[in-house]
């Protein structure tokens, strides 16, 4: 009797959403809000860093338009400790898809006196103001980031579409209710918003992603051996930017890294993940989150990235 | 009044194995610091999700915390919401596109004023499932009839208020009763754990089956001239000289090449020639992918306008009554000019009429003026252009709209239609 009771349109129903899998269904959400942006914002911009989840969003954007262009440019806060491997995957990238790139020094900042070096040497929380300053000269209305929820406990409260003030400011307790698919992106002279497309996406989201569509990456994702020395449980690389303390022993090691930020903040880990593959199955095994294995700005303080929020970081 | 939501949250993370190894010594650490009572090592789980320091210094939640995880069976996305009633603009925020809701009551204390509100919003936003879990069981002694007296009360809101499908659960948050495994203490419990019926109710997408008819509204047109991606290969150019495609995300349905459909505004009928995602065409797409398509007519049909399955389309609307949640600290009023942002369409409108404000108490309709914060109240708006919409009951994406301060672009209210008067 059950058996009668299964109508056609159930069973058409089960089919349809069984052939559509959890990359399907974050891919249509992320395309629809990098569409909504760019119908509904004069001026949007992609930042980009190279880094694995601005190339995943810069890849969405692809499929969004095509094939037309991208119909926006893309701005990399440059602090001027990046990895030169992602520099020159930043501009072959720009380069193969014909759209612009907008750089936001922090070097030319502490050149001409506007910011100091800080003691403990990061320059990530030096990074807002370029970032502020590029988004008013570009008279940017919209900024696309690669930020997803899973990443850190203050940007799980981040909405999807998220208003700034004109100091760039994120306020958490007066975000505007995100309901259904209904994005108010409404603000006033001054105001812009900060756009997130792939918010619901876990680090094993994206790197199915990657492996499913074939994306390019820099090499520094994958397991190479480097020059590092070991510092508070993190593998930091050697650079003109990053040296060993006394008692830091420097090793050759075969390593790959989980996110990419600072030569100078960002920890590499020990891995033999050669493959996009390999590394599917190493995220999917770790027992550490991306930024807790790997970045020491997030480690400051409890509210390390929130308070960056709060200041207008992205 | 904390009912311990946060703890339950960060039980069922922990429990599922959800969280990593560095985020627990984290939150293990943090706890020990603040002198979080319990044995060594004991953990404070509401330090999982109260990620903003307001939030960890007034033990609350203050905003949605969104979470993910993964059984053997499912994939989730947990959106810890507020309970707190000034805080209900979050809580409806959290609902609106919720397969399930789990409501939590402190078995101690009963159904409150804010579990009706809670439950009343459940039903008007229609979400199909929702799970009571009577918290706090370990601190009544596991005690059977102190469970069941609770979950009679949630039986006759249930019936007052019509919803569906309520499950109700005896757990402990603190100590892990029935959040993912059954437990001992409840031995008169023949239920599933809270983890175990959610890995088994079935989801929006697989309960909707009366919307099977094609709709997608247009978010923009794609019309690449002189604006080719570089990636597209030169001989496909030539074939994308005079390419004219309306992008869009399917919110109901399937579209195949060849389907007959019609075009709202313009109220004419074509046919689907192509249907690209990205670089791929394909043969036929179904709700939710974002796809572009390609039509036989040079149809008008911009920003705004809705492509459904020939014959399915709503006569266009210019007026709507509607159920809105008032989330705005400013009172919604007679006369005021709002905008309405249905779909991928924003238009002008005006509030010609507040026909009452539900009451949580009595659960019945009380005659006002204006609606406060977190009022819900029946409405109706008077619109400037026609929209192609549906009741919420028989459509969700179509009979649902925000309502927004023209002047400051706030969210003033989320209203849901629930008729269309022609």
């Amino acid at each position: 009797m059950s058996e009668n009771l299964i109508t056609a349109d159930a069973a058409a129903s089960v089919s349809r959403t069984s052939s559509l899998d959890a990359l399907d269904v974050l891919e249509a959400e992320a395309i629809h809000v990098i569409r909504e942006v760019a119908a509904e914002f004069e001026r949007p911009v992609l930042l980009f860093s190279g880094g694995k989840d601005s190339v995943v969003v810069l890849h969405l954007a692809t499929k969004a338009f095509w094939p037309g262009k991208v119909p926006f440019p893309v701005l990399h806060v440059d602090t001027g400790h990046n990895f030169p491997e992602v520099l020159r995957f930043r501009d072959e990238t720009v380069g193969r898809l014909g759209i612009r790139l907008e750089v936001a020094s922090v070097q030319d900042y502490l050149d001409d006196g506007r910011l100091q070096e800080r003691a403990d040497g990061t320059r990530n929380p030096l990074q807002t103001q370029p970032l502020l300053d590029a988004i008013a000269a570009g008279r940017h209305d919209a900024v696309f980031g690669g930020a997803r929820r899973d990443e850190d406990k203050a940007r799980a409260k981040e909405r999807i579409i998220s208003l700034r003030d004109e100091f760039g400011q994120w306020d958490p307790r007066n975000q505007r209710p995100e309901l259904w698919s209904l994005y108010n992106g409404r603000h006033t002279v001054g105001q812009h918003v900060r756009a997130f497309p792939i918010s619901n996406w876990t680090e094993l989201d994206v790197w199915r992603y990657i492996e499913r569509e074939g994306i390019a990456l820099p090499p520094l994702y994958f397991a190479h051996e480097r020059d590092v020395y070991e510092r508070d449980g993190m593998w930091l690389a050697v650079s003109d930017v990053s040296a060993p303390r006394e008692g830091e022993r420097v090793e050759r090691r075969t390593v790959r890294y989980r996110t990419v930020g600072d030569l100078s903040c960002t920890g590499a880990v020990v891995s033999e993940a050669a493959t996009v593959s390999d590394i599917v199955r190493e995220v999917a095994a770790s027992t550490l989150t991306e930024r807790g294995a790997t970045r020491a700005d997030d480690r400051l303080s409890e509210a390390a990235m929130e308070d960056r929020k709060k200041d207008g970081y992205f | 009044m904390d009912d311990g939501k946060s703890t339950l949250v960060g039980r069922l993370l922990h429990d599922s194995r959800a969280i990593l190894a560095d985020t627990l010594e984290s939150v293990t650490r943090t706890s020990a610091e603040r002198g979080f009572g319990g044995e060594p090592g004991a953990i404070d789980f509401a330090l999982l999700t109260d990620g903003l320091r307001a939030e960890r210094e007034q033990g609350i939640t203050i905003d949605v915390a969104y979470r993910y995880f993964t059984t053997g069976r499912r994939s989730f996305i947990l959106a810890d919401c507020p309970g707190h009633v000034q805080y209900t603009r979050n809580m409806v925020t959290g609902s609106a596109t919720a397969d399930a809701v789990v409501v939590l009551v402190d078995v101690r204390s009963g159904v409150l004023e804010q579990t009706r509100r809670h439950l009343a919003v459940v039903q008007l936003l229609r979400v199909p499932h929702v799970i009571v879990a009577v918290n706090k069981i370990d601190l009544v002694a596991y005690d059977r009839a102190a469970f069941e007296a609770v979950a009679a009360d949630v039986a006759a809101l249930a019936r007052d208020l019509g919803l569906p499908d309520v499950h109700v659960v005896p757990v402990s948050a603190l100590a892990g009763d029935n959040v993912v495994e059954r437990s001992a203490n409840t031995p008169w419990y023949d239920g599933p754990a809270l983890l175990e019926l959610l890995e088994e109710l079935a989801t929006i997408d697989e309960l909707e089956t009366d919307l099977e008819a094609l709709r997608l509204p247009v978010q923009l047109v794609i019309r690449p001239q002189g604006g080719l991606s570089p990636e597209v290969t030169d001989a496909a150019a030539d074939a994308f000289r005079d390419h004219r495609a309306f992008a869009g995300r399917i919110e109901s349905g399937t579209v195949r090449v060849g389907d007959a459909v019609e075009v709202f505004p313009a109220g004419v009928q074509t046919t689907v020639t192509g249907i690209r995602r990205g670089p791929e065409a394909l043969d036929a797409a179904s709700a939710p992918l974002s796809v572009a398509l390609e039509l036989a007519d040079p149809v008008d049909a911009a920003r705004g306008a809705v492509i459904a399955a020939a014959g399915s389309l709503p006569a266009p609307r210019r007026e709507l009554d509607a159920d809105v949640f008032q989330l705005d600290g400013r009172p919604l009023e007679t006369g005021a000019r709002v905008l309405v942002k249905h779909g991928t369409t924003t238009v002008q409108a005006i509030v010609t009429d507040i026909r009452g404000r539900l009451d949580l108490d009595t659960l019945e309709t009380t005659p006002t003026s204006a609606l406060a914060t977190n009022d819900i109240g029946l409405v109706r708006l008077k619109l400037a252009a026609d929209l192609a919409a549906l009741p919420y009951a028989a459509h969700r994406r179509a009979g649902a709209f925000l309502v927004i301060h023209p002047q400051d672009g706030a969210t003033l209210a989320a209203g849901i239609v629930v008729e269309a008067p022609a």
